[in-house]
């Protein structure tokens, strides 16, 4: 069944000693660090999010202010090519880009005219997915930035100043948390969807900050009654300072985890509101407007489908991997696998100690 | 307590008051009703316009219009309760009151389905930290979390439904793809039973060549179109069940329990087919009712039968047994309508419905038809929303569990000699349950809001799809109708969650500290 016996050799001191060793001599921010850079999976994933963000940014020509950018993609997404024929199955604007090599039989490793496809009256549909991605990275962060600093500044205040200051925070949490966010951002979505992403990304990050901003207030909670914050007290510290230097700091990883988690619910909230249609609305695109606008397609022309959708998954998969490997880095009382190698150099070094 | 309750009642109604004064407000100035109708050429619209303005009191200013909808939603204290009227002049109130059991229907299923297998996979990924299993469940919840519903709703919706329809027509396996299916169950057993590397080719072995005959066998016998368990496999699986629960609830070696669960799968099979017999009759539901009855108060029987004291588990233990040996039942009839379903003209050999609720066409009289076909068009739906929200009870459980088994009560229970079994049910799930319990209800009502887009996607009509008419014909009253529902019960649940909290967990004492 599923209870096995339990190992109890002397893993416990050995595990001790080998978490003790590895965090000698470092600061706490060093050692965050550290087993932060040992977290595999959020390596990869911050490799893949950094790569993808420079993909999905360079790919397309764009005004930077006064500036333009042109962008190393060859169309834009309100050029009309002539659709591609000659695909299997007598279909239209099917996707070139190809991995097989030629000596598999393949067309060849490489782009190609249209990597994505087309949609039914031509447009490019690489260029689509890449201003898609850009539109949904866009409003991840703008709302992670804006949900990030509203939430942390509303639990800080409760948490700091508890009693009536609180009490009247935590009630109007409340009363936003009432109002599920995919209500509250269709009506956004719906009146102010026509002024933009960013303005859209803004107003949903009014709205997004309730939990962030409770799990700020708990640990506030706990950290104001802590010595260090007496003692900086004494020392005739402003409550401000108190706040920002002292107390901020130490709340710094629960806020990272859950900013991070925000990001992931955003990019979800942003292509369920296009899906829905109160999201961004044309001729500008999103990931999820795109699905909702090829959903039909499916059995005819997947890559319609595939492909927006697959970035919001890879894009998501990397926020969440972040979070969990951040998660891991800032909890003291979590404890990284122990492996066979490590128990090994652990006898080694004792042996070697007890013999000089 | 009470003070307590009637305390947070209290704040339950202002929050509610300035929620919805927040929303309507946002809502009125979002989008004009009559909008169309201004720039419209139609001769009617002036007068249409004259209407609408009268009905729903358009020229009273959005603050204040909402004073008047207030009004209507107190007048529950005088007996005149109302939520206004839609744009078509119908009842907010009722239109809301219908949609209710259609969402609740889609969204109880998959809550159940979510709580059970999520806690249950969390726990053993708890069991297993750093295990292989452990790994592959956490890179799929992962995965689960990212995933927009709609986009795998489509997918559910070719392979799970057109796909399966199609090779339901002629059901075969090729060996490769039967080599693929095997060895992928092989290897979640295997992995999830964890042990050492013999344990787990021999486990993986014995899974997947079990897979392989099982498959082999089920098409041999035409089983995909033709299903049933039959008083055999009935036996198996009910006898399956009461070792399972007597192992969960006691352990194996508690013989009165043992006894117990296995004389209700013995009565079980006794009486296969007297119950087959009353299935056939009339008035269905009242017999699956007393029918139930009479499994529960022949499992207290047997259990006081068979034990002289400390009666109280093995009751359990055989009321537990006889209801999952009595929905084997259900299960073995429903497998059984399968084949009369499939061929009805409304089904024509397409089973598995993509759209819809339930099927119109579809006119028999016959209970079991029905449920089968409400369940059929239950099954996407359910596993779309059971998908998205399960990946967070196994994070949630996960974590949980592990906190748990970390505290001192765990290392005594250890230290005094319980077993592993007793120390993990008894000690560490029952704590681990605490927390999630709070996290279930809340789940619960923000789900029913939640469901939006996935009515939208497989085509019901409940809470969802009244939104969402609601916004795109900028029907005030239906949103605030639908929004009022969604918000009371959310903060009712959050209530009910405070409550529930320190009824099961003694440290914490509601209203104290205040």
């Amino acid at each position: 069944m599923i209870f096995g016996k339990k190992k109890l050799e002397d893993s416990g001191a050995l595990e001790g000693s080998i978490i003790n060793k590895e965090t000698e001599g470092l600061s706490q921010g060093q050692i965050v660090r550290k087993r932060f850079l040992q977290h595999k999976a959020a390596m990869i994933a911050i490799f893949v999010l950094f790569s993808i963000v420079i993909f999905v940014f360079s790919a397309l020509k764009q005004k930077i202010g006064p500036w333009t950018y042109p962008g190393w993609w060859k169309y834009g997404i309100e050029d009309l090519p002539d659709l591609t024929t000659g695909c299997k199955d007598g279909l239209v604007g099917c996707p070139t880009a190809s991995l097989r090599p030629q000596w598999l039989g393949g067309a060849g490793v490489g782009l190609g005219e249209h990597p994505f496809g087309q949609d039914d009256i031509g447009r490019d549909y690489f260029a689509l997915v890449m201003r898609g991605a850009q539109r949904s990275i866009m409003v991840t962060v703008i709302i992670g930035i804006i949900g990030g600093v509203i939430g942390t500044v509303v639990g800080a205040i409760a948490g700091f100043y508890r009693g009536t200051v609180d009490s009247i925070l935590m009630r109007f949490t409340d009363f936003i948390i009432t109002v599920p966010s995919i209500i509250i951002g269709s009506v956004i979505g719906f009146h102010f969807g026509n002024f933009g992403v960013a303005f859209l990304a803004f107003y949903l990050g009014l709205f997004s900050w309730t939990g962030l901003s409770r799990l700020v207030r708990g640990e506030f909670l706990t950290l104001r009654e802590r010595e260090f914050v007496d003692a900086a007290r004494v020392a005739g510290a402003t409550n401000r300072r108190i706040i920002f230097k002292h107390i901020l700091p130490n709340a710094i990883g629960i806020i990272i985890v859950s900013v991070t988690l925000l990001m992931s619910g955003a990019i979800l909230l942003e292509t369920a509101l296009s899906y829905l249609g109160f999201g961004v609305v044309a001729p500008d695109v999103s990931l999820g407007s795109l699905i909702s606008q090829y959903q039909e397609s499916f059995t005819t022309r997947p890559w319609l489908f595939w492909y927006p959708g697959l970035f919001i998954v890879t894009i998501a998969l990397c926020i969440n991997f972040i979070g969990d490997g951040l998660r891991d880095a800032f909890d003291p009382r979590q404890r990284r696998r122990i492996t066979r190698k490590d128990r090994q150099d652990a006898r080694t070094a004792k042996k070697a100690s007890a013999h000089a | 307590m009470l003070a307590f309750i009637m305390r947070r009642l209290g704040t339950l109604g202002v929050i509610l008051f300035g929620s919805s004064f927040l929303l309507y407000n946002l809502a009125a100035i979002s989008g004009d009703p009559i909008g169309e109708l201004r720039v419209s050429t139609d001769p009617g619209a002036e007068a249409a316009i004259a209407e609408l303005t009268r009905s729903l009191q358009l020229n009273v200013p959005p603050p204040l219009r909402y004073f008047i909808w207030l009004k209507g939603i107190l007048g529950v204290f005088v007996g005149k309760f109302t939520l206004g009227e839609t744009r078509t002049s119908e009842s907010v109130a009722v239109a809301v009151f219908e949609a209710i059991p259609t969402t609740l229907r889609l969204v109880t299923t998959a809550v159940i389905v979510a709580i059970v297998l999520g806690i249950a996979i969390g726990i053993i990924t708890a069991l297993r930290q750093y295990s292989r299993f452990d790994y592959s469940m956490t890179f799929v919840s992962f995965l689960l979390f990212s995933l927009p519903i709609f986009w795998v709703a489509v997918l559910l919706k070719q392979f799970m439904a057109i796909e399966f329809n199609n090779w339901l027509a002629e059901p075969s396996i090729a060996p490769r793809a039967m080599a693929v299916i095997a060895g992928v169950i092989g290897l979640i057993v295997a992995s999830a039973l964890g042990g050492g590397r013999k344990k787990f080719w021999k486990a993986f072995g014995i899974t997947s060549v079990g897979t392989v005959i099982t498959l082999t066998l089920l098409l041999q016998i035409n089983w995909f179109l033709q299903p049933a368990l039959g008083p055999v496999g009935f036996f198996i699986a009910s006898i399956g069940a009461a070792l399972l629960v007597t192992q969960l609830s006691v352990g194996l070696g508690h013989k009165p329990s043992l006894k117990a669960a296995l004389s209700m799968s013995a009565l079980g099979l006794v009486s296969y087919y007297p119950v087959n017999w009353l299935f056939e009759r009339e008035y269905q539901p009242l017999i699956i009712f007393g029918l139930l009855i009479l499994t529960v108060v022949s499992a207290i029987v047997a259990s006081i039968y068979f034990s002289k004291v400390d009666r109280g588990p093995v009751i359990r233990t055989a009321v537990l047994t006889g209801i999952l040996s009595g929905l084997l039942m259900i299960l073995d009839k429903l497998m059984r309508t399968w084949e009369p379903y499939f061929n009805t003209d409304a089904v024509n050999g397409r089973p598995v419905p993509t759209i819809g609720q339930s099927k119109a066409l579809l006119d028999s009289t016959d209970y079991w038809i029905t449920l089968l076909d409400i369940l059929m068009h239950l099954i996407l739906p359910t596993i779309a929303l059971t998908a998205i929200s399960f990946a967070g009870y196994i994070r949630f459980s996960r974590g949980t569990m592990l906190e748990v088994l970390n505290q001192d009560y765990i290392r005594t229970a250890r230290a005094k000699g319980l077993n592993e079994r007793t120390v993990i049910m008894r000690h560490a799930f029952r704590n681990t349950m605490i927390p999630l319990t709070t996290i279930m209800v809340v789940d619960f009502a923000g789900i029913l809001g939640g469901a939006i887009i996935t009515e939208r996607v497989f085509g019901w009509t409940g809470m969802g799809t009244l939104f969402n008419t609601a916004i795109n014909s900028f029907d005030l009253n239906l949103l605030m109708g639908v929004f009022f529902l969604t918000g009371t019960l959310a903060l009712l649940a959050n209530l009910v969650a405070d409550l529930l909290y320190s009824v099961m967990d003694p440290r914490i004492r509601a209203g104290a500290g205040k």
